[in-house]
């Protein structure tokens, strides 16, 4: 059995990797999104629709 | 100490390690207020005359929202302080300690770039000219220079929040004409009535955070009378659409009967001074505002019923 001390700074690690993955998740949602956004604005505008 | 007995401060937890949360970054933008900003930016692209593509009128919003958002988080950034001292507030991601206020402000202006950089390429530069204005308005003209010297600090600052309708007119039309102007003049006469309605029953907060909010300044009758006044001058606007015959009858009708409730609800906090009243025409005027807006875009979806627009 681990000491019980250690139980609370564990689950902050936990805490903080969990916050650390939905913000990579997150930021790869907002660059896909605008990888795609910039295409489709950019096929709008070449087909004249803008 | 048995497991359940753990339970991590979590405030003093964020501030040791401020690793703000994906949730933190959205509560920035001020969601509930990006939702009426985005409908009344909508409601402007949608009555406006001439045709706009699809992806463009989404992307128009999209920027629209993003800079609503961006105004959003620098208000945060700026207003930390007061926002720790009220309850309302105070679980803001700056305030509650979970995030730092530098993060706040880089996101936000990172965001306000970006939104008017993108309105500019991909809609138009009269659209994204405006849209630079309502941020810079809102951020340097009602958040640092008139929110804690005046009272009046809601009725310029209303101003941020009326751009929006005009914002996704001109990402149609490329210009301001009439009509875009008088969707403005609503929102903005709209906006002390509604915010000294909420400012009646939350002036001990906003005292205790010397903001001067009118109650605080010049007292709860003198707001009650302001509160009437405005109103008097809103609905009668309200209506002008349909006399100059940018909207037909649905949105006439509408406009005069949620105007005619405005107006009770403002005659009943001029005589009723209770926060029960008060309350009541806060909430009403979300819904007003709301509704007022909507029928003005169902009016300029159903075939004829406009007049001569």
């Amino acid at each position: 059995m681990r000491p019980e001390r250690t139980r609370p700074a564990e689950e902050a690690g936990e805490r903080r990797a969990r916050r650390q993955r939905g913000r990579n998740l997150a930021m790869l949602a907002v660059l896909g999104g605008l990888a795609a956004l910039f295409y489709v604005i950019t096929i709008v505008k070449m087909s004249g629709g803008g | 100490m048995s497991e359940t007995t753990i339970a991590p401060d979590t405030r003093a937890d964020a501030a040791a390690d401020p690793l703000p949360a994906v949730e933190d970054f959205v509560a920035l933008l001020k969601p509930r207020v990006m939702s009426l900003v985005v409908f009344t930016g909508l409601v402007g692209l949608v009555v406006a005359p001439g045709a706009i593509h699809p992806v463009i009128a989404a992307v128009a919003l999209l920027c629209i929202a993003v800079g609503a958002g961006a105004s959003g988080a620098i208000n945060m950034w700026y207003d930390r302080d007061i926002d720790a001292g009220m309850r309302r507030t105070r679980e803001r991601p700056i305030p509650a300690g979970r995030m730092e206020a530098g993060v706040a402000l880089g996101f936000g202006t990172t965001l306000a770039v970006g939104s008017v950089a993108v309105m500019g390429l991909a809609v138009n530069l009269a659209a994204a000219a405006l849209l630079a204005l309502t941020i810079g308005f809102y951020v340097f003209v009602y958040t640092i220079w008139l929110k804690r010297r005046t009272p009046q600090n809601i009725v310029i600052g209303g101003a941020a929040g009326a751009f929006p309708p005009m914002i996704g007119w001109t990402a149609v039309t490329g210009d301001v004409t009439l009509m875009p102007v008088i969707l403005f003049a609503i929102i903005f006469l709209w906006t002390p009535p509604h915010f000294w309605a909420l400012a009646l029953y939350k002036a001990d907060e906003y005292a205790a955070v010397n903001v001067p909010m009118l109650p605080v300044v010049a007292g709860r009758r003198e707001t009650r009378r302001q509160i009437l006044l405005y109103s008097w001058i809103l609905v009668p606007l309200t209506v002008l659409p349909w006399g100059l015959g940018y909207a037909g009858a649905i949105y006439g009708g509408a406009a005069l009967g949620l105007g005619a409730l405005f107006l009770a609800g403002a005659f009943r906090v001029w005589r009723d001074d209770t926060d029960r009243a008060a309350k009541a025409l806060f909430a009403y005027s979300i819904l007003y505002l709301f509704l007022l807006f909507l029928t003005l875009m169902v009016d300029a979806l159903v075939p004829g019923a406009r007049g001569a627009a």
